[in-house]
């Protein structure tokens, strides 16, 4: 018998306090990207220690009083001193965001889950597939790609966006854009006669990639409809369905795998993803409301 | 944790009428002693004190949709099936506060919750039951992550099992494998033996803290005869059970038939309500909900359970993702017999019946399953 | 002559293509440029040629009713540009506007249509080469409907 069971009720609760309590961090910057897409740099409030984490992870933003949501981390994971977070206004919680200050404060749980599989990238090509804010999760990785430039082959980043004014990140596309070692492509589904960019789906940027089909992994991530035909594509070009990684989502409360929102077929997005190769998921995700 | 091993070597009987000293010495250990008591014409496991409030000479008739409590012709204490509601509750709360917050200018400081968990002792746990425990062992505290609460209840809880006498109406434990004897994963466990001015238990040992408990009580000795006879009466039970999982290559077939006509068939009788979520015993969904006092000053985060069936628990942006009653069915029947194996390396089916019982239009899942193997009832 | 069939067998959508064909299409073949900003053709106009897209991108463009124009795809070199040719009454669906300078080759619409007429098997080489075409437009067509990235900023 338990001499004391209460002792050990101490710990759990502590324990407790790790998995479910926010963390607070106090917004340092806030930058419009689009009409209703912020990036916001967030700063920790109750530690001087950094932020780890690695690209493709995601963490639970807390507004007070209003509730949480999963959000993919968007900075670069070698500076740990600012967490990057690029939020789009699409509901009760997140148009919360439009009011935060600098200096506001808000709760951070994380980071959670599987990210983009950057030690399998090393030594070939590299597909960066996004499409509108699925941009925002591949960012680390892509900084990650830039800061070990040599450790790859040819990198291509391939973007599209609903229309010119929803593309995210604009500066910061133009300026890969700059760089000659790395292809970067744009298209919009429509534009105004000022935009002199692609216009068109991605499908056929991915049809005429550069990359070699046995050395090639692809990150990719957008709305699900695109990574299928995104996905199909590449396969046709000859890339492995396991070499295809792509970035889910689903409704998510905890993030750790115990309030059962987010699965997809045998998967709890939250634990085994969000990332995860297409092979795991291609034939659920041709299914309807799976 | 109760040990598993050598459960059967220490054993004793229990006079019917020295049964109250069993829940004298949990109460004596400080242990919340919670076992079956008849509220709202059912069995609903309850906090208790007195053998008298248990359902003696009480039993059921289930089925379909169908719950109906009887007077038996004895007097056993356990003649019940179980309970509306499993042991579940007591485990993972139906509802509690995780955290609150202060808001101070413009920041605000969190405090978590700190209410401690209280030590239980469960009276009454069939071997289905204290599979599904084992069960949700896996999703709170096997996993990355373990939740503290959960945790702490399951450490401290004492769990007297009893072997069931007689199959309810749904009961379909022995083709999952789940039942009708309890094994191991108990402290104590009981066997009812009826013969009239002879009534008693035979209480079998499985945890060192059971033993305690039992060198509290007044055990006469157990011969191998009543060893025996305890067997029998389970192995009776299984042989009586009306319904089956067919559990053989059963993931593989749901599994491939997503697109099945039959999840379009019975979402046209199911409601969506949710009733089998709710009284699965192994059924983990939880959500949170965030509430602010009127000055907005102070905030609470509250989990509480949830079920697949409500429309908005695939909630995303722009819309759910299961907007059918056909493919919220699906996920629930799809996850429990199937995907939980992915996850758990266990089915998430422990055959108690209860989501046949009640369910109101009396969809039976093994049914369900049925429909799905080469020999079902399509 | 000689020099405008080696263009068009070079041309990625008349790749392999038999020399006799090639030397029937080719007589229909004719060079032509255009400047950045000028219109290849016109909404309504009639379709008489198609284009083998050489050097410089081309815009589809289309009036969104009261709207500025938009434009819906761009197309590179190697690609070809139009279809309405093929198509009874043979006008065009949408406005084609050079973004660069583009150099393409421009394929008589009657000329083709009456070889096409008089040998099948060079119309159906031909229609081998522009289903899967269309096919993949009509493809990108019904995405852009869907228009999957969501919520208008």
């Amino acid at each position: 018998m338990d001499a004391n069971p209460n002792a050990a009720t101490a710990v759990s609760s502590a324990a407790m306090a790790d998995a479910m309590l926010p963390r607070r961090f106090h917004v340092a910057r806030k930058r419009n990207e689009t009409a209703d897409t912020l990036t916001f740099d967030l700063a920790p409030a109750d530690t001087s220690d950094g932020f780890s984490f690695a690209p493709g992870q995601f963490n639970m933003l807390y507004l007070f009083g209003l509730g949480e949501v999963p959000i993919s981390i968007s900075g670069d994971a070698e500076q740990t001193d600012r967490l990057v977070h690029t939020v789009r206004l699409v509901g009760s919680v997140t148009d919360g965001f439009a009011d935060l200050k600098r200096g506001d404060t808000i709760g951070v749980r994380g980071p959670y889950g599987a990210g983009w599989p950057m030690d399998e990238c090393n030594g070939g090509d590299v597909l960066v597939i996004a499409g509108g804010l699925g941009l925002a999760p591949l960012r680390p990785a892509m900084y990650h790609l830039f800061n070990h430039r040599d450790h790859y082959r040819r990198v291509s980043i391939l973007y599209g966006a609903r229309s010119p004014a929803d593309i995210v990140y604009h500066d910061e596309i133009q300026r890969w854009r700059q760089q000659l070692d790395i292809n970067v492509e744009v298209t919009v589904d429509h534009a105004d006669l000022r935009w002199h960019g692609n216009v068109g789906v991605i499908t056929p940027l991915v049809a005429k990639a550069e990359f070699d089909p046995a050395n090639t992994t692809a990150l990719v991530c957008g709305p699900g409809i695109m990574m299928r035909f995104v996905a199909a594509t590449l396969e046709r070009r000859g890339l492995a369905s396991d070499r295809i990684y792509v970035s889910l989502e689903r409704n998510m409360r905890c993030a750790i795998a115990h309030c059962g929102h987010c699965q997809l077929g045998p998967h709890f997005v939250c634990k085994d993803g969000p990332v995860l190769s297409h092979d795991r998921v291609r034939d659920i995700l041709q299914i309807a409301q799976v | 944790m109760p040990a598993t091993n050598d459960a059967s070597t220490k054993a004793g009987l229990l006079r019917r009428a020295d049964l109250q000293s069993l829940i004298d010495a949990l109460q004596r250990n400080d242990y919340r002693v919670i076992g079956p008591t008849v509220r709202d014409a059912t069995v609903v496991y309850d906090e208790i004190a007195m053998v008298d409030e248990m359902p003696i000479g009480r039993g059921d008739n289930q089925d379909g949709g169908h719950y109906r409590l009887t007077d038996r012709a004895d007097d056993a204490v356990f003649g019940y099936t179980n309970g509306v509601q499993s042991w579940r509750r007591y485990l993972f709360q139906p509802r509690r506060t995780l955290w609150r917050a202060k808001r101070e200018a413009r920041d605000f400081v969190v405090e978590p919750e700190t209410e401690p968990a209280p030590k239980q002792a469960f009276i009454g746990v069939r071997a289905c039951e204290l599979h599904a425990i084992e069960i949700q062992d896996k999703v709170f505290v096997d996993g990355t992550y373990t939740d503290p609460d959960y945790q702490s209840r399951r450490a401290t809880a004492f769990l007297v099992a009893v072997n069931c006498g007689s199959a309810g109406g749904t009961c379909f434990c022995s083709s999952t494998d789940t039942g009708p004897r309890s094994e191991s994963g108990f402290d104590l466990s009981l066997t009812e033996f009826l013969d009239g001015a002879d009534h008693a238990f035979l209480v079998e040992v499985g945890s060192e803290r059971g033993a305690e408990i039992a060198a509290d009580l007044p055990l006469e000795a157990a011969t191998g005869a009543d060893r025996q006879r305890a067997r029998a009466i389970t192995e009776e039970t299984a042989a009586s059970m009306g319904r089956t999982m067919p559990v053989d290559g059963l993931k593989d077939r749901l599994q491939q038939s997503l697109e099945h006509p039959r999840w379009q068939q019975v979402a046209d009788r199911c409601l969506a309500c949710s009733n089998c979520t709710m009284v699965c015993p192994t059924c983990f969904c939880s959500t949170t909900e965030d509430y602010t006092d009127i000055t907005g000053q102070t905030a609470e985060r509250q989990q509480r359970w949830d079920s697949c069936f409500a429309l908005d628990h695939s909630y995303l942006h722009g819309g759910s993702v299961r907007t059918s009653t056909a493919a919220r069915y699906r996920q629930w029947m799809t996850h429990k017999l199937a995907g939980w194996i992915d996850q758990f390396d266990v089915s998430g089916c422990v055959g108690c019946g209860r989501c046949i019982t009640w369910c109101p239009v009396g969809i039976d899942i093994t049914e369900e399953a049925a429909a799905f193997s080469g020999d079902g009832v399509e | 002559m000689d020099g405008l069939g080696r263009i068009v067998a070079e041309h990625p959508f008349f790749a392999g293509l038999d020399l006799p064909f090639r030397e029937l299409i080719a007589g229909c073949a004719k060079n032509v440029r255009f400047e950045a900003g000028d219109y290849i053709f016109r909404e309504g106009a009639d379709a008489n040629a198609f284009y083998l897209l050489r050097d410089g991108r081309a815009a589809l463009e289309i009036s969104s009713g009261e709207g500025p124009m938009v434009t819906f795809q761009t197309l590179d070199p190697g690609q070809i540009l139009g279809a309405s040719w093929l198509v009874p009454p043979y006008k065009w669906d949408f406005d084609a506007r050079a973004i660069d300078r583009v150099r393409a080759i421009s394929l008589d619409a009657v000329c083709l249509r009456t070889k096409c007429e008089e040998n099948h098997d060079l119309g159906w080489d031909l229609m081998k080469r522009f289903v899967p075409e269309l096919s993949a437009r009509m493809q990108a067509a019904r995405l852009q409907l869907l228009d999957i990235y969501g919520r208008k900023s």
